[in-house]
């Protein structure tokens, strides 16, 4: 499972005050905390803070000051891209393009070129689609075009979007559904990911709703999530998940092991 | 049309394990033997990495085992001295490495003294100069004690020494530590009593890396397919990222298959099943080369037949 920590994100309070006064310390202690916690890739979202490529670099340099963890660009701006990837030490995840063919042409060149990865919202033009045949054909898409730009599967995080369920209930088990069928585009078959808060926005009970549903979400193929990363009992529930469906093996000491 | 690429792409290597030690490295070894750093499952170089082709470890015991006719003329006299044993397996049999076990230790057996036993480890270690691997007798609280004095016996040698088990891993870490030696870590049959051993030994201060992996052994016959699986499993686990399951594996397959009956009965007990003299070997041979496709690292092989099979069987899988 790739865990993706959310935390590095100018919608904290702490984060964005780290970015205005350029004090970096804080942006350090959180991808110290991350990395700790066995994150994967650490997200770096610069927000509506600012719109200058070297803000965004900055963060990034904050992150590798303290950590090797790969970076996760939390950004779909062409030019801010071609700014922040080559100052990653490792090739990175960009955090997102919709199907939006002009999108997926700007973007799928940068990526193909630096060998980094890229999520792909399963979403166009009109918003996210609210039917299963539908996130498959916008998901389809999105495959299709990756592979027209010779990039991997494996470097292809295809994220079929969690809605919140006290507005939306109907569509999380579309959602479950829809994971498991991308899973059968290739062999092997590209990542599926979630950004799993949104489905307990606005909920009074989110650490519940959320470590649920990425149960479900990993026996429907997830294999990726954007979370925070410090909720030990939503890692915990990921483990287990993972045990159930024999994707890692069983040891008495699981949870403690995983923490060492 | 282009034929797709189906290579299986891993993304963990198997960790290197390097046992013995020369006088440049405080030992007395001439050479070291290194086992591991599989980046594919076994001999499938098209695909990954096998820096390093599996090894036979010559069995070599304390006391004569309990073996059958065929296989101790096959060994000869030496098998009356664990010393002159290990030699003519180095001389003789060719091997790249001694298992040395010290069944004579087991109460039920011989109960041989700590220091006895020391004593043969240090028998052996003047007589050949290639890495040693030391096998305690299985009883934990005989072991608790034997372990201790044999470790000591080659101190700097950088020796494999085992088993630790979950009743038992804390002496074979502390031991470990102190004298320098590897770890084989033993679980019986069950993948997972493997994986949580790993995780004791982690705990414990033990750096995995020094840690060779025994599933336990089964014979042809016997569970070999249980073993099987287990190894394949472990080796396929270890290749996608469990650290915890990255290690080489060891195999005791003299040590088992010279217990069973096809190995042991001659004619008169099983009519048409051909000679001893001529199954024995093969039977072991087969149960090694099955393994040796699972993922087995270090093969202990007790007859000279069979470890001469083994090797061709080796070399015809390396490019």
């Amino acid at each position: 499972m790739l865990l993706i920590g959310e935390r590095i994100n100018t919608g904290f309070k702490d984060i964005k005050a780290a970015v205005m006064n350029k004090d970096g310390d804080v942006i350090k202690e959180w991808a110290t905390k991350q990395a700790q916690a066995k994150a994967d890739y650490i997200d770096v979202n610069l927000g509506a803070v600012s719109s200058r490529p070297e803000d965004l670099c900055w963060m990034i340099e904050q992150v590798q000051a303290v950590v090797d963890t790969p970076i996760s660009i939390d950004n779909n701006k062409p030019l801010m891209l071609k700014e922040a990837i080559p100052v990653c030490k490792k090739p990175p995840l960009v955090n997102s393009t919709t199907a939006v063919e002009e999108k997926l042409n700007e973007l799928l060149p940068i990526v193909a070129e630096h060998n980094a990865s890229i999520i792909g919202l399963v979403m166009d033009e009109t918003g996210s689609p609210k039917s299963l045949d539908q996130r498959i054909e916008v998901a389809g898409k999105i495959f299709a075009k990756v592979l027209e730009f010779d990039i991997p599967p494996e470097h292809l995080f295809l994220d079929p979007i969690a809605m919140p369920l006290k507005f939306m209930q109907d569509q999380a088990s579309q959602v479950l559904k829809a994971a498991s069928q991308f899973t059968l585009f290739s062999d092997p078959p590209c990542h599926i990911v979630c950004g799993l808060s949104n489905v307990s926005n606005g909920a009074k009970h989110k650490s519940l709703i959320n470590r649920t549903f990425v149960a479900m979400l990993i026996a429907n193929g997830l294999d990726a999530v954007i979370c925070n990363v410090l909720d030990e009992e939503l890692v915990n529930s990921i483990l287990t998940a993972e045990l159930i469906m024999n994707r890692s093996i069983y040891a008495d000491s699981y949870v403690e092991a995983f923490r060492k | 049309m282009t034929i797709p690429d189906v290579k299986e792409r891993w993304t963990n290597t198997i960790n290197e394990v390097t046992i013995g030690a020369t006088k440049e490295q405080g030992g007395t070894r001439a050479k070291t033997l290194t086992v591991g750093g599989q980046t594919t499952l076994p001999f499938l170089t098209f695909e990954g990495a096998l820096p390093h082709p599996p090894v036979i470890a010559g069995y070599v015991a304390d006391t004569v085992p309990d073996w059958p006719e065929p296989l101790k003329r096959a060994v000869g006299n030496e098998i009356n001295s664990p010393a002159e044993w290990a030699q003519k397996c180095v001389e003789q049999f060719g091997v790249d490495c001694i298992s040395l076990a010290m069944i004579g230790a087991d109460p039920a057996v011989k109960n041989a003294s700590p220091a006895d036993c020391a004593r043969v480890v240090a028998d052996v270690l003047k007589a050949v100069k290639v890495p040693l691997i030391i096998w305690g007798c299985g009883d934990d609280e005989k072991d608790n004690l034997i372990l201790p004095e044999c470790s000591q016996a080659a101190r700097g040698e950088n020796c494999l020494i085992g088993p630790a088990k979950e009743t038992n891993y804390r002496t074979v870490v502390a031991i470990c530590k102190a004298d320098k030696h590897k770890i084989i870590a033993e679980a019986p049959v069950d993948i997972n009593i493997g994986k949580q051993v790993n995780i004791l030994l982690q705990d414990a201060g033990f750096d995995l890396k020094d840690v060779v992996m025994f599933q336990t052994t089964a014979a042809l016959g016997y569970g070999l397919d249980y073993v099987y699986t287990i190894l394949e499993r472990a080796r396929s686990t270890g290749l996608k990222g469990d650290k915890l399951m990255a290690m080489p594996q060891i195999c005791d397959v003299g040590g088992e298959t010279w217990r069973v009956k096809e190995a042991v009965a001659d004619e008169d007990i099983l009519p048409g099943w051909g000679r001893l003299e001529k199954r024995g070997p093969m039977w072991e041979a087969v149960c090694a080369a099955s393994y040796l496709q699972a993922g087995a690292d270090i093969l202990v092989m007790a007859h000279p037949d069979a470890m001469q099979r083994l090797r061709k069987t080796i070399q015809r899988f390396l490019p």
